[in-house]
């Protein structure tokens, strides 16, 4: 395989807040993301999942420079992106681009779909001729799935799903190498999402992007990735290639996130409710357990996971997985 | 006698655009002990339904039709009447735990508000109660945790103090709202079995508003999909998942990605968008959007119905269905129909 576009390594992100009264400030510190590693090849997906608050959309921000990491490095080819002075950074957005959550809100209200489309390329080439500009918008409107003629319309007058296609088209218009989707589906209908994973899925196809998708909707994710990150807390609990992790997860907190997954079939719903899912919350950030940071909740926990912290560790097949009992535990998925 | 049973609701807005029909000829019921869920996408009206029901509809918004309660008709009440049973008997979940709690108030005040009103308690026997009610939705430490503010309460708390508020006054009727839609699955999990626990103690109805495919196929007894404001098939959540008739209940299954399934290939999507209210489609509204559709859907589809209780609103025939009139009401219930509203005129 050729080298990877993207290089993640030991990224975290650490967020201070101020506690305690007028007179007596102290500050806490969540580390928000923590020590993260992985790489990216052109043309590949990677998922990212986990549960609200695991870190995910603060790792995609982080990635693509718009929050300080306060440790680690970004390498996108060759680059160390987290030094690199503002002009640098500034060009290398051009082949960085991000769609967002709510299609809506991350539209201006008052910008034609035109307007929103093309903006990048104003910013980016001013001196790019208006005709130019035009035909481009339209060109990309007509790729996710627009009709050219609605480049007048203001967001509005789009359902939720067309405004996704919108954003979409936002985020390609300059041509970008990687696209991070911080949960674009989440927000629409589900006949709507799956129009979207169909686009997405196309246009990365079309276009040989390198994807990161990041959501807390496993099926989803598995629908659209190559490789899925499992995040808690921060820190990855496993990569795997995708089939491998649904069909035999490594980490118990993958295979609890699985179990959890309602299945839209009364008799298997049935079914899966006589096996365990995972109690209690998630600790809150700031009383992050000692050694494993999920063996409090972990039904396989031993003595060892109060107290030393187990690394992300590569297994033969190139799976990593941050777990003492990797080995001796048979998370198998039994297929109906 | 059905719990509640609900006939020829229509609930329209007026807009400065026009007006807009939300909900359009509605028939269903509800049996003690039954769990409904009530399923579609947004705009599907299956809120407003329940608002309209709940005398809770906004300014400009309107009902017709007949909603029965234990015989005595919701749509008709005044607002002493309604408040004597809305939160009491039938107690209603909102879909957001993040905004339908008083941000100013601690759980403790805002739940004994509850049970002082209905059941006139004094304030330390309806702070006991509370706790309880807290400790059987499984927060820990309730008896502290209840002096605290919603802020101080992660997201999956925050929906069970709203169940546990919703359960206080022991319910005969429970109407949820997408309950669970803005939690984490794992959190999601653990709220569908409370509610199941909590229904099997009480033995309480239930009436589940969601879009949520999974959660449903994992609760409920009978199932009525709605789409663009109409009810396009209702029956047992067995007939719905394994043997759906309507081309919509076909589609919305088909586009739920499953963990269960191989994800090789595309996910089945719905093509185009659902329809603008202002502007429906003349005859079937789900036809612009129908893998099925053909010239007879230019007109209202007509209404299949079987003796179980089953419904279909295709032009296409609904297994062991017989046919009814297109306007969605036999000729015996639209008689009652028409007499419950010049009743209310």
């Amino acid at each position: 395989m050729s080298k990877p576009v993207l290089r993640v390594q030991d990224l975290s992100v650490t967020f201070t807040s101020l506690a305690g009264s007028v007179f007596n400030r102290q500050e806490r510190q969540i580390r928000a993301v923590d020590g993260i590693n992985f790489e990216l090849f052109a043309g590949e997906t990677l998922g990212i999942v986990g549960e609200s608050g695991c870190g995910k959309s603060t790792l995609a921000r982080a990635i693509l420079g718009l929050l300080p990491p306060n440790r680690g490095r970004v390498m996108w080819m060759g680059d160390n992106l987290t030094e690199l002075d503002e002009e640098a950074m500034r060009q290398r957005r051009k082949e960085l681009q991000i769609v967002f959550q709510d299609p809506v809100a991350s539209l201006d209200p008052r910008m034609t779909a035109g307007d929103i489309i093309s903006e990048p390329l104003w910013t980016f080439y001013p001196k790019m001729a208006r005709l130019q500009v035009d035909e481009r918008t339209r060109g990309m409107m007509k790729m996710v799935g627009l009709l050219p003629n609605q480049i007048n319309r203001y967001p509005h007058e789009f359902s939720g799903g067309q405004c996704q296609r919108i954003g979409i088209a936002r985020s390609l218009v300059l041509n970008p190498r990687l696209l991070i989707c911080d949960e674009p589906v989440s927000a629409l209908d589900v006949s709507i999402q799956a129009q979207i994973v169909n686009l997405l899925q196309d246009l990365q196809k079309k276009l040989g992007l390198a994807l990161i998708f990041v959501a807390h909707d496993l099926s989803v994710v598995r629908h659209i990735s190559d490789r899925v990150m499992v995040m808690y807390m921060g820190q990855a609990m496993e990569v795997s290639e995708k089939e491998r992790l649904y069909r035999k997860p490594l980490h118990p907190y993958t295979n609890a996130l699985m179990k959890s997954v309602p299945v839209p079939d009364p008799k298997l719903a049935a079914a899966a409710r006589r096996e365990n899912w995972l109690t209690g919350d998630m600790p809150s950030p700031y009383r992050r357990p000692k050694g494993c940071v999920f063996h409090d909740r972990c039904p396989f926990k031993v003595k060892r996971c109060e107290a030393d912290v187990p690394p992300l560790r590569r297994m033969e097949n190139g799976d990593r997985v941050a777990c003492h009992r990797a080995e001796d535990l048979d998370l198998s998925v039994v297929e109906a | 006698m059905a719990l509640l049973d609900v006939t020829g609701l229509e609930v329209e807005f007026e807009t400065p655009e026009g007006t807009v029909r939300a909900v359009s000829n509605l028939d269903f019921h509800l049996e003690e002990g039954e769990t409904l869920a009530i399923v579609g996408e947004s705009g599907a009206g299956k809120s407003q339904m329940m608002m309209a029901i709940m005398g809770l509809l906004a300014e400009n918004g309107r009902a017709r039709g007949s909603a029965l309660y234990r015989g005595a008709d919701l749509l008709g009440m005044t607002a002493r009447e309604l408040n004597a049973i809305r939160g009491n008997q039938i107690a209603m979940i909102f879909q957001d735990p993040m905004t339908s709690l008083n941000p100013y108030m601690t759980i403790e005040q805002q739940m004994t508000e509850v049970i002082m009103h209905h059941r006139k308690l004094k304030r330390d026997e309806a702070r006991a109660q509370a706790v309880e009610m807290l400790r059987a939705v499984r927060i820990p430490d309730a008896e502290e945790r209840i002096r605290q503010y919603p802020h101080e309460y992660s997201g999956g708390m925050r929906q069970r103090v709203m169940i546990a508020m919703g359960l206080l006054c022991e319910p005969e009727l429970l109407i949820a709202d997408e309950p669970s839609t803005a939690l984490d699955v794992t959190v999601q999990a653990q709220i569908t079995q409370l509610v199941r626990e909590l229904r099997e103690q009480a033995g309480m109805s239930i009436i589940l508003i969601t879009h949520d495919l999974a959660v449903v196929a994992d609760i409920a007894d009978r199932v009525m999909v709605m789409y663009a404001g109409e009810v396009v098939e209702c029956g047992s959540a067995e007939d719905i998942f394994y043997n759906p008739q309507h081309p919509y209940t076909r589609g919305l299954l088909d586009s739920v990605p499953r963990l269960d399934r191989a994800s090789d290939q595309d996910l089945h999507a719905i093509p185009g968008n659902p329809p603008n209210l202002l502007d429906l489609p003349v005859g079937c509204n789900f036809r612009d959007r129908c893998d099925e559709a053909r010239e007879e859907c230019r007109e209202p589809p007509p209404v299949w119905r079987d003796e179980t209780g089953r419904m279909s609103r295709c032009v296409l025939p609904m297994e062991g269905g017989k046919r009814v009139d297109p306007d969605g009401t036999g000729p015996e219930s639209r008689a009652t129909n028409s007499a419950s509203r010049e009743n209310r005129e």
